[in-house]
């Protein structure tokens, strides 16, 4: 408690002493900015306006925003306008004998029924675009989206394809310790692949709190909720990458769990596909291999990385979660700490339960990683069938 | 007994029933909010200067944005607009006081306890409330920290108090006008607070309901937002949102009755369409009852809640554009001066409106997809706020204080105050339009690399408007402790019962009540 108060002092003298020495810090932010220019210049500086983005769904909601941006524009000006007017000509100063006049039956009439006339002129190509967005119907590909703190799962229907994707952008660059890359928080380690020129539905939904899955070029924002199931579509016209974010508040990461979907021809997306089922099989019978300790730990270690280290920290040192160097469940009983990572801890909604969120063989290495890390050295080990086990006989 | 003064030391403010000292009371305790509120605005600023995580981590950055908002919300702008009721209310109906003077010292004293107890939270385990001062559940219930339940408990006592307060507010404006003052006769800003209050009565319990809801699947063991227990998550927002659209009228019909007070005086001239005022003010509070889903255009609405909440909202840019139309009217032909109040009530009405030009975007739809949840949100809501609620809050304040301590502000500096304001807020808000449009998401303490540029411009505005409120407190207190004299009248044939007091206004005022013609 007296640690928080003294931690929280601490920022706000940060924050303050930043705001005092402002000049300065701004020429010198100024400078470092120029330095990391090229990373800079590749992305869009100074973008000022929605995307086009690339389907026919993205320009007609880019067209209805610029409608009504400039509706909106043009009675500005008109409104302004007057009242400039009116700040200019008509001061005390200049001598002017105010008015009279305080109402007017039929000028009052007019200003109530000119706007709502526009407006319901507004509200036509509106409901037309809205009912287009609605109608899911017939897709040729259904891809199941499922929200975690703080990462997106992504299942293709039908085809036994299933992975999670993660924010690679490395915690340095966040840190400020390595330079920040041309994607920075715009990169993940699996991106969502669909074919161009298809009907791909989204079935969209949250496995603990809300999120809200949006790609700007696609125009595709949807809430991912606990217990429903969202619908939404696209027809991507030209192979590309596209980014987006979370848009819903999830927690601590709701900025660091990023979107990323790559459009490919069909026969590509076709190729990729059957990689990826490949490579299921491939997992499938790897299921069953028995790896070395060095093996698990590197593995437990990336495992780590995307997983574990939002909560736990890059040495295992804690933060949201508990610190895991030296001290509970990490080094008691190794079937406990199976059964913390399977099932999650009973009225602990923070921990997430991995057991169907990881297969068997990232749970066995990253058992292994953590309990051999940080000098923790219990030098004990899990193999995949260790996980099975586990899992049959709870 | 007509003049009997204050009792002396502390127990004058413990125990008051003055509606002039609770007054004061609250428009302090809101300017000691506003400034905390600000200082979680500069540390949320000062982290998104520049991309990368350079001061806070992000579960801090979480409940400065948490805390920003509620301590802005239910702290400043709410508690602000009751203190210029009390102060003005009675006087400008021609009552001696408020109806329930009691219950008056009771709604005001319950408040520090209630942001003592906020922001308490802060320095407990596991941090303050750090999902959002919308508190989406199951964010704030299941996933909340344990300190939550104070959270909780400070929202109930808030609304208890804003409860009395508007009780008492109704009570006075329908009971206690001097003879003569019709409903159709009482100057705007009571007309504004009478149906603002009316709205409070309305959704505060609302918000009750919604909080203990979240208390007992925290506590009891309910599953009211949990989809795993046969709850709704959906239901929340619904619930929330039935609460928090009024409550965007409640900060802003306030405004409207100053702007409607400054805006005649300073233009010489009566203002338009006052009946026209009233109905399009009584037409906006029914709205804000059937338009709150426009909040949740993204939860996945079927399609005909989705058009209804398009067309209600849309709708309301009608009865708001015939508020401005007759400000603008007011001013035309007038005879215009330029003093500090009138200069934040035309800034006002340009930037209040530029904020419904983004509220009219956001209305429709399909273009709300792209919207929802970015920087253009927040540009849009902090359009309507900051020039619309505090902005009018300060045109009140230099409009009133000469009548509440019988002294002139500076009006060198009251203008140097508003410039550094008006620039300040718009370097600080414009560019969050753009990278909203461009994509940034709201509520992210770090960004991707192409926002940077307008992050940075819009945090020096925000360094450069926050220090300007420190100089506000400072024109403030030199105005109270000496100046010129104001006169009774203090501006150029004001209109009003207040004006007719002298200056500063006596501690009891019309304890026999005026004859209004």
């Amino acid at each position: 408690m007296r640690l928080i108060a003294k931690q929280l002092a601490n920022k706000l003298f940060l924050v303050l002493s930043q705001a005092l020495m402002l000049p300065a810090l701004l020429a010198t932010s100024a400078r470092a900015a120029a330095a990391s220019d090229s990373a800079v210049d590749e992305a869009q500086r100074w973008g000022l306006n929605m995307t086009e983005g690339v389907t026919a769904v993205s320009r007609e909601v880019y067209d209805l925003h610029m409608l009504i941006f400039w509706i909106c524009v043009w009675i500005g000006v008109i409104v302004f306008g007057i009242m400039f007017y009116s700040m200019i000509m008509h001061r005390k100063s200049a001598g002017v004998i105010p008015a009279k006049f305080h109402e007017s039956t039929i000028v009052e009439l007019a200003w109530t029924i000119i706007p709502a006339i526009i407006l319901v002129a507004m509200a036509f190509p509106a409901t037309t675009t809205l009912i287009k967005i609605y109608d899911s119907s017939e897709a040729d590909l259904d891809i199941k989206i499922v929200g975690y703190q703080w990462k997106w799962q992504y299942e293709y229907l039908g085809e036994d394809v299933s992975f999670f994707s993660n924010l690679s952008t490395p915690r340095d660059e966040i840190y400020g310790l390595a330079p920040k890359g041309e994607h920075y928080l715009l990169e993940v380690d699996e991106p969502l692949v669909i074919p161009v020129n298809k009907k791909v539905r989204f079935l969209i939904t949250a496995n603990d709190v809300l999120h809200a899955w949006w790609v700007p070029d696609l125009a595709v924002k949807r809430d991912a909720i606990p217990g429903y199931i969202n619908d939404a579509w696209t027809i991507v016209e030209e192979p590309g990458i596209y980014r987006g974010q979370c848009a819903e508040l999830c927690g601590k990461e709701h900025g660091f769990m990023p979107i990323v979907v790559k459009a490919m021809e069909e026969t590509d997306y076709n190729d990729w596909i059957a990689g990826k089922k490949q490579e299921a099989a491939e997992l499938k019978a790897a299921m069953s291999q028995t790896f070395t300790m060095k093996e698990l730990y590197a593995r437990g270690e990336q495992v780590y990385q995307a997983n574990c280290v939002a909560c736990h920290g890059a040495a295992g040192e804690g933060g949201l979660g508990p610190s895991l160097v030296g001290t509970g469940i990490v080094t008691g009983p190794i079937d406990a700490h199976i059964d913390v990572m399977v099932n999650g801890v009973a009225g602990n909604a923070v921990m997430p339960v991995f057991g169907n969120q990881l297969n068997n063989i990232d749970l066995a290495s990253v058992i292994t990683f953590k309990r051999n890390a940080w000098g923790n050295n219990m030098g004990d080990q899990l193999q995949p069938v260790d996980i099975l086990t586990f899992k049959k006989n709870q | 007994m007509g003049d009997h003064g204050p009792a002396k030391g502390f127990g004058r403010w413990l125990f008051t029933t003055n509606h002039k000292d609770i007054g004061s009371m609250y428009l302090w305790f809101s300017f000691a909010m506003f400034l905390l509120g600000g200082v979680f605005a500069l540390v949320i600023r000062a982290e998104l200067f520049q991309p990368g995580l350079q001061l806070v981590e992000p579960e801090f950055f979480n409940q400065m944005t948490t805390m920003h908002g509620l301590v802005m919300v239910f702290g400043a702008v709410m508690p602000a607009f009751v203190g210029l009721a009390n102060w003005l209310i009675p006087m400008m109906v021609g009552a001696p006081d408020m109806a329930l003077p009691r219950m008056n010292n009771w709604s005001f004293w319950i408040l520090p306890f209630a942001f003592a107890m906020l922001a308490s939270t802060l320095f407990m385990e596991g941090g303050g409330p750090n999902f959002g001062w919308t508190f989406y559940a199951p964010l704030s219930t299941t996933y909340a920290p344990p300190s939550v339940t104070y959270f909780i408990f400070a929202i109930h006592i808030m609304g208890a108090s804003s409860i009395m307060g508007s009780i008492n507010i109704i009570a006075t404006i329908l009971n206690m006008r001097a003879p003569g003052m019709t409903l159709m006769k009482m100057p705007l800003f009571v007309w504004t607070w009478l149906i603002t209050a009316y709205l409070l009565i309305a959704v505060m319990p609302v918000l009750a309901g919604c909080v203990t809801m979240m208390l007992m699947d925290i506590h009891f063991g309910t599953s009211f937002f949990s989809a795993a227990g046969g709850g709704d998550p959906v239901l929340f927002q619904h619930v929330f949102w039935f609460f928090g659209h009024p409550e965007v009228y409640i900060m802003i019909l306030p405004a409207f009755g100053v702007a409607s007070a400054i805006i005649p005086t300073f233009a010489r001239k009566p203002l338009f369409g006052y009946a026209s005022m009233v109905y399009a003010t009584a037409s906006i509070a029914f709205l804000s009852f059937i338009v709150w889903a426009h909040h949740m255009f993204t939860v996945g609405m079927p399609i005909a809640g989705e058009l209804f909440f398009m067309y209600a909202t849309m709708l309301i840019a009608v009865p708001t554009g015939v508020k401005v139309f007759n400000w603008v009217t007011t001013m035309f032909r007038g005879s215009m001066t330029f003093e500090t109040p009138m200069l934040f009530a035309i800034a006002f009405v340009i930037l209040f409106t530029i904020g419904g030009f983004s509220g009219l975007m956001l209305a429709i739809a399909p273009a709300d997809f792209q919207y929802h949840d970015t920087y253009f949100v927040v540009a849009h809501f902090h359009y309507v706020l900051v020039p619309g609620a505090i902005f009018s809050i300060f045109a009140a304040v230099y409009y009133w204080l000469p009548k509440w301590c019988g002294n002139m502000y500076d009006e060198r500096l009251g203008k140097a105050h508003f410039w550094l304001s008006f620039v300040g807020l718009n370097v600080t808000f414009f560019p969050m339009h753009f990278v909203g449009l461009a994509g940034m998401p709201r509520r992210i303490p770090d960004y991707a690399l192409q926002f940077a540029d307008f992050n940075q411009i819009a945090s020096m505005g925000a360094f450069l408007f926050g220090f300007s409120q420190v100089f506000f407190l400072f024109i403030v207190i030199k105005t109270i402790r000496g100046g010129q004299k104001a006169t009774d009248e203090v501006w150029d044939n004001p209109e009003g019962l207040e004006w007719t007091v002298p200056s500063p206004a006596p501690y009891h005022t019309f304890t026999t009540p005026p004859a209004v013609k």
